[in-house]
Order: C-alpha cells, then sequence, then structure tokens
C-alpha cells in the first residue's frame, strides 16, 4: 500500500465521469485506457433506485503482483511513498503485469503500444497538489488522504451522526 | 513562462467560471475558479476536454466555402477576406431586395448575445432567435403568466432547503456544476428529495422518494396536488392573502381533481401523493417545486410548469432562504450595469417573422421562436426571410425533423454557420466561419446575478490553433464591411469592455485578479413585507387576465395524453453527465467515454417482444429507421422508451462519432409544426416509435 489512499464519499458521486477524463487530460493514456474508472451499479428492486457509481483506479499494493511479473523493470514501486508506476521508455509493451494484477489495473495504450496506469499524479504529489481526478472533482465526493487519517475521518463522521441520531 | 488566467468556461451552456494554466503559450491546466467559494476547483467532464476539443483536427480550422451541393460536404477553404467578401456580396444583394428583415440569426442566447443582437439590428432585422423553442419557453412564459417576470427572475436556494422536487429536473446529470454542489449539500442537511420522471435518472438514485409517473401527466398530477394542498389549507395563508389573486377561482377549479383522480391518471397513488403534499406542508417554506430547465416536451408542458409555479407561490417559498430567491443584479447592489451594445444601433420598427409579439402577442419578442420562423421562411410570409446566420447553435439535432428542416433551409439563399465544430447545421452551410474556442477567445463581458451580484469576463488564455476567430471579431468586421462600423465604434475586445464599463465603476483591471468582480460583499435579499411581482396588478395572478386577453387561459382543463399506439412506445431522450447539446460526441476523449447511445426499454415490454438486454432492437416511425442496442431495464415506464440525445451523426468528418447510435429527433417527423400553443415549446415527448428485434446481421 502507498502511503496514500483515494477515499470516495459514494452518495456524493453522480457518475458525471469527470475524474476519468481529467485523468485522461492530463496523463494522455490513450484511446481506450483509464487509470481511473468508475463503475456503475444499479438496481430497480428498490424505490427510490439504487443508482451509484464506484470509484476504481490502483490500489498500490505494498508488494504489488505487477512488479513482480515485469521481465524489464518497467513496473516500479517508489521507495519514498510507495506508489507503483510504469517507466514508460523501459516498457517493452509485453502486458505480462496486466495479466499479474489480480484487478487488471494495468491499462494498455494502443497508440504507444505501451502499459500506462495510475500513479497518483506523482509529478503533482511532489509539488504539494493532490491527483487530477480529486482535484477537479465535481462534486468533491473524492478525498485525496491516508489510511490512518481515512480512518480519523469516517469515525469522526460516524460518531456524530450516532449522537446526532440519538437526540 | 507561466501564467494563470481566469476565464469562462465555453463546454456548455452552463458557462462555468474556470482557471487555466499557461506554461509558454500552451494550455497545461485546467480547473474550476475557486476564488468563486460555490464552484471550487470543481469541472466536470466536458470542461475537462476543453483541450482535447482545441487539439481535435476533425474540426472546421479555416473558413469554408461550400462548392457542391447544400450538404453534399464538398469545401473550399477560403482567406478570411474571401469569406467575408463572399457573405458580405451575397448579403448585400439580399439587403437591396429584401430590406434587413430578410436576415434571420440563431445562436444559443446566454450572457454573451448581446453583441450579436447588436449585429442582428444594425442590419435592420428584428429576427434575432435564441435556441429555447427547445430549451426553457413553456417554462420562461408560464412564469411571466404567473409573476410577470421570466424563469431567470428566479433561482434557488437548495443547501438550505427541506424538500426539493424534481419534475424530471435532472440536477445530477444535466449539470451545473455549482448547482448541483449546492443540491448534495442540501441532502446532507437534511432536505428531503421527491423525483417524478418515467425514466429513473441519476437523480432518481439521490431521492428520497421516486415516482414513475406515466409519460405525459406532469400536469395531471400536479392538479392533484393543488387540490390536496388548497382544500387541507396546507399552504402559506399569510403569503397567499398578502401576495396572490385568484385563491377562489382556483379552488373552484381543482374540485374535480381529487387525488384519486391524479391516482388514475397518473399511476402513483392517491395516498401516495397525500403523504407528500402533507410533508410539503410540513416542510414549507423551504420547498423547491424546480418549475422546470429544458421543458419543451408535451402539449401542456406551459401549464404544467405554470402549475409548478403557483405550488411554489403556495408554499410561501419566493424570496425565502431554502426556497426561490430573486437573482440580484448591479442595480440591487445601488450600481449601474454594463452598458449595452445593442443600445447603440438604432431601433427596428418591423414586425418579427417569427410572430412572435403580433401573430403570437403572448410570445417574448426578445428571444423568438425558431419553428415559427421556419414556417416564414416555408412560406414567405409575412415577408421573405432569404439568409441565415446560425451561430454555435445546431437546429438539425435541437429541432424535430432534420429532414424537413433542410427542405426549409434550402429555399434560403445564403446560410453561413459560425461554429466551433462541424454541427449538423453548419455541414448544411454556404459559408462555415470557424470560431475560436472558448480557450482561444475573449467575449464581451457578462452580468452574473445572485445574491451578490457582479460582473466576469470570459479572457483569451492561449492563441488560436487554426485559422480561426473570435464571435466578436467576426460580427464586427462583418458589420463595418456592411457599412455599418457607425454602431460598432471598436477596434479591440478592450474597447468594447471599457464601453461596457462605462458607468460602473469598475475598471478592466479588476477583472484581473479573479476574472470576475462582485458589486457586494453582502448576500442581497428583499424585504419580504415589500416583495414586487411584474404582473399588472403586482402581484402573483393565478387567473391572468392580460395572457387570457392575448388567448391563453390560465387554468385549463386537463386533457390525457395520447396513449402509444399498440406495439408502440413514446420515444423520450435526455442527457447524461458528460455530454451536451450533441456538441461533443466527437471529442477525442468525450467518445471514448460513450461513443453508442442504447434504448432503455421497459423489461416486462421487451420480455413480450422478446427482446433481451443487449439485442440488438429495430427502432422505426414511418419510413424512419434505425438499428440500436437494448438496455433492458425496470428504470423506465412500460409505456416509454428513452435514449441519450445527440448521437448518430452524419457528418462525415466526424470520424469517431459518425453513424454510431441513432439520433433521436429524425423519428419525430411532423413536430416541427407541434408545440405547445400557450408557452411554445416544441413538442419533443409526443413521438412515437415501434421496437421490434433485429435480426442479427
Amino acid at each position: 500500500m502507498s502511503k496514500y489512499i483515494v477515499t470516495q464519499n459514494v452518495a456524493d458521486c453522480i457518475g458525471c465521469r469527470a475524474c476519468e477524463v481529467h485523468c485522461k487530460d492530463k496523463n494522455n493514456s490513450g484511446p481506450g485506457a483509464f487509470y481511473c474508472r468508475m463503475i456503475e451499479v444499479s438496481s430497480a428492486k428498490t424505490s427510490p433506485p439504487q443508482i451509484d457509481f464506484v470509484y476504481l483506479a490502483c490500489f498500490h499494493c505494498e508488494k504489488p503482483w505487477c512488479v513482480d511479473a515485469c521481465p524489464t523493470g518497467a513496473m516500479r514501486r517508489r521507495e519514498l511513498d510507495g506508489i507503483v508506476y510504469v517507466d514508460e521508455k523501459t516498457c517493452v509493451g509485453c502486458k505480462a503485469c496486466i495479466t499479474a494484477c489480480p484487478w487488471t489495473v494495468p491499462q494498455w495504450n494502443p497508440d504507444t503500444g505501451k502499459v500506462g496506469k495510475c500513479d497518483l499524479c506523482k509529478d503533482r504529489i511532489d509539488e504539494g497538489l493532490e491527483p487530477a481526478c480529486v482535484t477537479k472533482c465535481t462534486t468533491g465526493c473524492l478525498t485525496f488522504t491516508t489510511p490512518s487519517q481515512a480512518s480519523q475521518t469516517a469515525r469522526q463522521a460516524f460518531a456524530e451522526q450516532l449522537l446526532h441520531n440519538r437526540r | 513562462m507561466k501564467e494563470t488566467k481566469y476565464s469562462i468556461c465555453g463546454m456548455c451552456a452552463v458557462r462555468c467560471p474556470v482557471t487555466v494554466q499557461v506554461e509558454n503559450g500552451k494550455p497545461v491546466w485546467i480547473e474550476g475558479n475557486s476564488h468563486d467559494g460555490g464552484m471550487g476547483k470543481s469541472l466536470c467532464a466536458k470542461g475537462g476536454a476543453a483541450f482535447a476539443q482545441r487539439q481535435d483536427r476533425q474540426r472546421p480550422t479555416a473558413p469554408l466555402l461550400r462548392r457542391g451541393q447544400r450538404g453534399a460536404g464538398e469545401w473550399r477553404e477560403a482567406s478570411w477576406d474571401e469569406a467575408f467578401d463572399y457573405i458580405t456580396t451575397r448579403l448585400q444583394g439580399i439587403l437591396k431586395e429584401h430590406g434587413g428583415r430578410a436576415v434571420m440569426f440563431s445562436d444559443r442566447g446566454g450572457p454573451f448575445a448581446d453583441l450579436r443582437q447588436a449585429f442582428v439590428k444594425a442590419l435592420g432585422s428584428p429576427n434575432y432567435i435564441n435556441h429555447d423553442c427547445t430549451c426553457g419557453r413553456n417554462v420562461h412564459h408560464a412564469s411571466k403568466s404567473v409573476y410577470g417576470l421570466g424563469r431567470k427572475d428566479f433561482a434557488y436556494d437548495y443547501e438550505n432547503a427541506r424538500h426539493i422536487v424534481l419534475f424530471g429536473r435532472n440536477i445530477t446529470e444535466s449539470i451545473k456544476v455549482k448547482e448541483v454542489k449546492n443540491f448534495l449539500k442540501g441532502i446532507k442537511n437534511g432536505a428531503r428529495v421527491t423525483y417524478i420522471d418515467p425514466r429513473a435518472s441519476v437523480t432518481a438514485g439521490k431521492a428520497s422518494r421516486y415516482w414513475q409517473i406515466k409519460p405525459g401527466t406532469d400536469y395531471a398530477l400536479l392538479l392533484g396536488m393543488a387540490h390536496c394542498i388548497v382544500n387541507n389549507g396546507w399552504y402559506d395563508r399569510e403569503f397567499v392573502d398578502r401576495y396572490v389573486n385568484g385563491l377562489p377561482e382556483f379552488k373552484t377549479f381543482l374540485a374535480p381533481y381529487t387525488s384519486e383522480w391524479a391516482a388514475g391518471e397518473t399511476g402513483i397513488a392517491a395516498a401516495e401523493i397525500e403523504a407528500f403534499c402533507r410533508e410539503l406542508n410540513e416542510d414549507r417554506p423551504k420547498v423547491i417545486i424546480h418549475p422546470g430547465w429544458m421543458l419543451a416536451r408535451y402539449r401542456d408542458s406551459f401549464h404544467a410548469s405554470r402549475m409548478i409555479h403557483i405550488l411554489n407561490a403556495l408554499m410561501g417559498s419566493i424570496e425565502q432562504p431554502g426556497g426561490l430567491f430573486y437573482p440580484k443584479g448591479p442595480k440591487d447592489a445601488g450600481k449601474s450595469g454594463l452598458k449595452s451594445l445593442a443600445a447603440l444601433v438604432p431601433a427596428v420598427n418591423e414586425e418579427r417573422a417569427d410572430g412572435c409579439g403580433s401573430r403570437y402577442p403572448q410570445w417574448d419578442k426578445g428571444a423568438g421562436m425558431l419553428q415559427t420562423a421556419y414556417a416564414a421562411i416555408d412560406s414567405g410570409q409575412p415577408y421573405p426571410v432569404k439568409a441565415y446566420f446560425v451561430h454555435r447553435h445546431n437546429p438539425f439535432i435541437a429541432l424535430p425533423d432534420t429532414n424537413e428542416q433542410r427542405r426549409i433551409l434550402d429555399k434560403l439563399d445564403l446560410i453561413v454557420a459560425v461554429d466551433v465544430n462541424f454541427s449538423e447545421t453548419a455541414w448544411f452551410a454556404d459559408v462555415i466561419l470557424p470560431e475560436n474556442t472558448f480557450l482561444e477567445r475573449d467575449d464581451i463581458l457578462r452580468t452574473e446575478k445572485g445574491l451578490k451580484p457582479g460582473f466576469g469576463r470570459r479572457q483569451q488564455c492561449v492563441k488560436p490553433l487554426n485559422n480561426t476567430k473570435a464571435g466578436w471579431e467576426i460580427y464586427v468586421e462583418l458589420a463595418k464591411r456592411l457599412g455599418k462600423g457607425d454602431c460598432f465604434p471598436f477596434n479591440t475586445i478592450e474597447d468594447i469592455w471599457q464601453y461596457q464599463l462605462q458607468d460602473t465603476g469598475v475598471s478592466i483591471a479588476d477583472f484581473d485578479a479573479k476574472g470576475f468582480v462582485k458589486l457586494s460583499n453582502q448576500a442581497i435579499w428583499f424585504d419580504r413585507d415589500k416583495l414586487k411581482f411584474g404582473t399588472e396588478s403586482g402581484k402573483i395572478e393565478l387567473v391572468n387576465q392580460k395572457w387570457e386577453a392575448m388567448g391563453v387561459p390560465s387554468l385549463p382543463p386537463y386533457v390525457a395524453p395520447e396513449g402509444p399506439p399498440a406495439g408502440s412506445f413514446r420515444l423520450l431522450f435526455g442527457r447524461n453527465g458528460y455530454q451536451a447539446h450533441g456538441m461533443h460526441h466527437n471529442n477525442p476523449i468525450l467518445c471514448d467515454l460513450l461513443d453508442v447511445n442504447k434504448l432503455w426499454i421497459n423489461s416486462a415490454a421487451a420480455g413480450k417482444l422478446g427482446i433481451k438486454d443487449g439485442d440488438q432492437v429495430l427502432v422505426a416511425n414511418g419510413d424512419m429507421e434505425g438499428k440500436i442496442a437494448a438496455y433492458v431495464t425496470d428504470l423506465i415506464h412500460p409505456e416509454a422508451v428513452f435514449m441519450l440525445h445527440g448521437f448518430g451523426t452524419d457528418v462525415p468528418v466526424k470520424k469517431r462519432s459518425l453513424g454510431k447510435g441513432l439520433a433521436d429527433q429524425l423519428f419525430m417527423q411532423g413536430k416541427l409544426k407541434e408545440w405547445d400553443q400557450a408557452g411554445g415549446g416544441l413538442n419533443l415527448a409526443e413521438s412515437f416509435v415501434t421496437v421490434t428485434r433485429a435480426t442479427r446481421a
């Protein structure tokens, strides 16, 4: 796990896919390649219906299968903060990482014949900024944080709701 | 060199404030302008695809003159000088023979229209028209008939509302960034949301109550609600006593429209309607019943919207936190407004070709009505219309029945399209003048009404990539070549800005810091004891005699919509969050999100037809037919089918989107001649199509 995590408040997500576009615009991922994706989950069994969207990018695993599978060392994990990224020059397009990842997260760029993936916009992080998807999310439903901070924030919200409901 | 520029997005008609970072003349980053607190850095998908639009070469990149038949797509690149000469020569001939009134102009309205209106006026024509016959005309005219105020004279305080009621107003997909953020804050603050739509959009998923109403029966539900609210006394008596005329007549009129009656028409149980009205009574005055944004749908949409306007008054939610409020202008802040460019041009006293203000006395002259202008072109009555400027507006997909539109427009002597994209309409023009993308152009200053009024500026962030010009340059140059330079004493955009700001006490440099200037630091609310309405009585008119005298009854009895013929479905259409008005289906990024639309069809209805999810189906109406994949779902009413709007382009140079999906408007045959007689909005939800399983090709 990288030291960072992107959390999503599903209640505030409207499935507008701005995150996907901001990512593609910034990272030039190529046609059909999405470093992050909003997955729609809907059901008409209830009224109102359930129409939700789940944000899926890369989990930046602590022990990434993709890095282990890469024969050229193109897929790397940054020691500084655990961000998993591709060194494009070294990638030969063998797709071993795509096969190795349990969630098939690495994306194929047909224009370059190489793999690309979410690196949490590490160039922005290095400038003290947040990833494109989070920065410009239409509703602010995405948060760039750390696991411990995310936990604290969630617990705080739950505690407030608990007491609010009791009154 | 790094620069930060503040401007106004142009990817859709919402026109959000944006920040653009430029490095050595190249745009490197775009985000919401966070100096506007309601906006923050948020930007929707369309705004995020702005750089991709600029880079896209499948757009007009130089002036084009038609060579072959209209619509054949044979073009010759020309210099600006040659294109201007061509237009000027043709136009001078038309002006000489038929006068200025033979010129017609349409655009998408908005805060930058003043200069274009000035141009049309300078040619001596009354025929400036915006897109509103396929948008909010019904809502606007309904608002005028109740309040004497236009639809833009009200805004909505979602954040503080207790109950938000939406008749198909799809806030989460027809996105205004600031609005949807406020809407979600309202929900977080505990607002109830009732969403009513034959199709469950994403907004239905955010609602606390969703009603899959029978298509075309909104007015019936509203009558049932009004009956329940009035007869139970569940309204704001103090507000109604003070500001509302006509309650006794209203009550008499409502007598037959009980909840049980409404249940029979709409398919929504009487007990549910009553429970809902009881909630409204608890939640008022912090209630917003949205009167509709795009409401060119049914023949009674004007009256549905009118009833919503009335119910808001009964809730007492006018100029009320958590309800509706008046967007304040410069004058309300004690300041002068921007000087009008059209005011520099001599008045035109001709009758409008579309009949607004004459044959149709109830319709505003300001925005016109495109479908009756088409009728004027077709018939030559009340006078010949020979030239048409279509400015970043695409009637061929916005209005019904593209083939019929082609037949009519082919009668014109000159069609000039000014656009950023190859719109379907531009493709049929004689001349295409390519406009700079919004990133590449300045515009005239705009007024920003709200609780804290101000002015905003769209400025050029980067130089044009192609041989294109800004709209203001195009129209000022054309006016000068046509001998109307006196009306446009400007050479640069700064000259125009200077003129607009003349009496305001604001200077051009004041826009540099944030991109906008606020004229008040405090939110301005009017005294609720001294509210004024624009009707002749100064009150809210449930029965408006002035409109009655113009042939528009205030309270017409309900007429149920026709049901679909056996084997047919009512064709509904709408938008998602990452496309708008068919402008971006060929955008390199946005087409990657979705390049083809599907046909939503109810599970039970599909089952009867042997249609399974993902099957190719044949959609047909008369001689129009096309294939599309079915999306089988209970999220749509059994009487209707639905498709996203704007797909299925036939412009061959838009290679990413050519021929993908179906274009809903092609199936609306005959509907160019059918509109809401009161409000003027086209009946875009009144076509029926058959759906059959297509044999696999």
